[in-house]
């Protein structure tokens, strides 16, 4: 079982990406939307606003992009495989719910990495970044892509109608924009926001990826890594029961 | 019947979606048989449960009640190996629209674990079959509906299942496609393939299936071979009234009964009726629509009502 298990994922994951993940559209929104902020805020800050302040915003952006690149089809996918039948072909097939959602999860983180792949490379050609803890960096950016995807899953299964998925993920994803610590941190927040704030998984992965980048306490960081990680598995646990009971 | 000629047992199999106080009865208590290897039709109006006993055979939706083995295995328990050895063609057409034709037939097959050195071959082989071999490397989503429905049927047959799911096959297809599917399904029969057919079309239910099941309002109301239903008629003439409703309009009606003096007396009365004028009488030899209709006490028109679909 477990052998049409990993089949079933892997089949659904390259059907994906190859379905809707790396369509021009998609890639040039991912890779796009972090270029657009940063100027915006260049724009805004003018002068002000030097190598080393663009630098500084680097982990929130890179949290940024992979939230948003990872969340734009997989909050959808599912909806829209629901809406047109095509879910029930997997349904149908030799493997188990959970395996279903773990193919249609990684779907999203593979397209999610991919795109904050180019960003940072990106970023790395232009500030020539150094004492980078790599490894953290990289178990942030996986972790973090997985709470996110699970919760493109959740919302993704949660819904009926394409645009309600649209508009509950932008309910999620807006709020975690402003309150992540991406532009402002948190620590500037008024004490309430904060709490909220202590609530969104891209909190966790800024932090994290700050850590990663810039130096800071490392405990902390592992203590990001694993919300992360209870947040994924939460919101899959739930993803997997809501679509098993729409499945009855 | 022993276990090894059945392909399907379904024993008091029931469906209620929602309260008991304020939910629908989909399917009450069906309980029948398939035989391996051969076409069984089950047939019955819109919402009488045909779509929600696939759906339970197949796994998509759990029983209320009763119990069902396919292919000796029991659905409770044992779906996912019983998955392996079904194919499902349901009532829509549901490949993915971002893949070509073949991409759509090798994933089937990846989901099932054909080996990668069978795939492209079966791929190309089952285009053959179904005249799709031009549409190859088209999208799905630029297809006919009709070359829809063929891939459809393509892809619930790219593993070699033992028993497949045809839900509605043939509906809105042209002349030509239908009849190619139909022999289609006739030659996988001949091959041993157990089918599970659900239709409208009464008059492909008789051409194709050994065994029928009727299904009204979640109950099983009659099983039977085709010959076996239509021995039931209460009458074993029909006599078939080409009449004009006097505004231009012609219809035809048919009127079983005991023999042919009586069934034309009966025919005469009712168009007179209503106000009808005749314009020709023909005898003809009950059909199994007109076993349908008197066992379901239904019209042909309702049995046939496109539209909503089963639950």
């Amino acid at each position: 079982m477990l052998t049409d298990d990993l089949r079933g994922i892997w089949a659904i994951l390259l059907k994906d990406l190859r379905a809707y993940y790396f369509k021009p559209p998609n890639i040039s929104w991912g890779i796009l939307f972090p270029f657009a902020f940063v100027l915006a805020f260049v724009i805004r800050d003018g002068a002000a606003l030097d190598l080393g302040g663009l630098g500084r915003m680097m982990p929130g952006l890179l949290a940024l992009t992979l939230l948003f690149s990872t969340t734009s089809m997989e909050a959808i996918v599912i909806t829209f495989e629901r809406r047109i039948g095509a879910l029930e072909r997997l349904l149908l097939a030799p493997l188990r719910l959970p395996a279903l959602l773990v193919g249609k999860l990684l779907g999203g983180m593979v397209f999610g990495l991919a795109t904050t792949a180019v960003v940072l490379i990106a970023m790395l050609a232009v500030f020539g970044l150094t004492g980078v803890r790599w490894w953290l960096l990289l178990m942030t950016l996986i972790l973090a892509a997985g709470a996110f995807s699970a919760l493109g899953v959740l919302i993704s299964v949660a819904v009926k109608e394409v645009f309600e998925a649209q508009t509950l993920a932008n309910m999620f994803r807006f709020p975690m924009m402003f309150l992540g610590g991406v532009f402002v941190p948190i620590t500037s927040l008024p004490r309430w926001l904060r709490g909220v704030a202590r609530m969104l998984p891209l909190t966790y992965a800024v932090e994290a990826l700050n850590v990663a980048i810039s130096g800071g306490e490392l405990l902390r960081a592992l203590l990001d890594l694993l919300v992360l990680a209870v947040f994924a598995a939460a919101c899959f646990a739930f993803g997997v029961r809501v679509l098993s009971r729409r499945v009855a | 019947m022993n276990n090894n000629t059945v392909a399907i047992d379904v024993v008091e199999l029931t469906k209620r979606y929602g309260s008991i106080a304020q939910g629908v009865l989909a399917v009450d208590g069906a309980s029948f048989q398939v035989r391996r290897g051969e076409i069984f039709g089950y047939l019955g109006p819109n919402g009488a449960g045909k779509t929600t006993t696939i759906r339970m055979l197949t796994g998509l939706a759990r029983p209320t009640a009763g119990r069902a083995n396919v292919l000796g295995l029991d659905i409770a328990h044992h779906m996912p190996q019983i998955k392996k050895r079904i194919g499902v063609v349901p009532e829509a057409s549901n490949l993915y629209g971002e893949l070509t034709a073949f991409d759509n037939l090798v994933f089937s097959m990846q989901l099932y674990g054909v080996p990668r050195r069978e795939r492209a071959r079966r791929a190309d082989d089952l285009l053959a079959r179904f005249r799709l071999t031009d549409k190859r490397d088209v999208l799905f989503a630029r297809l006919s509906r009709g070359m829809k429905r063929a891939l459809t049927v393509a892809a619930a047959l790219a593993h070699r299942p033992e028993v497949v799911f045809l839900d509605e096959p043939t509906t809105g297809l042209d002349v030509a496609s239908a009849h190619n599917l139909r022999q289609v399904i006739s030659e996988l029969r001949a091959q041993g393939v157990t089918l599970f057919l659900t239709t409208h079309y009464l008059e492909e239910a008789e051409r194709l299936c050994d065994r029928i099941g009727l299904i009204v309002q979640g109950r099983i109301v009659a099983l039977d071979t085709v010959d076996g239903l239509k021995a039931r008629l209460q009458g074993g003439t029909a006599v078939e009234l080409t009449v004009d409703d006097k505004g231009g309009r012609i219809e035809i009606q048919r009127v079983v009964g005991e023999d042919v003096a009586g069934a034309v007396r009966t025919a005469l009365a009712r168009v007179e009726a209503e106000g009808k004028h005749v314009l020709a009488i023909n005898t003809v030899r009950p059909t199994l629509q007109d076993a349908v209709v008197q066992l379901t006490g239904m019209s042909v028109d309702v049995m046939r009502a496109d539209g909503g679909r089963g639950k």
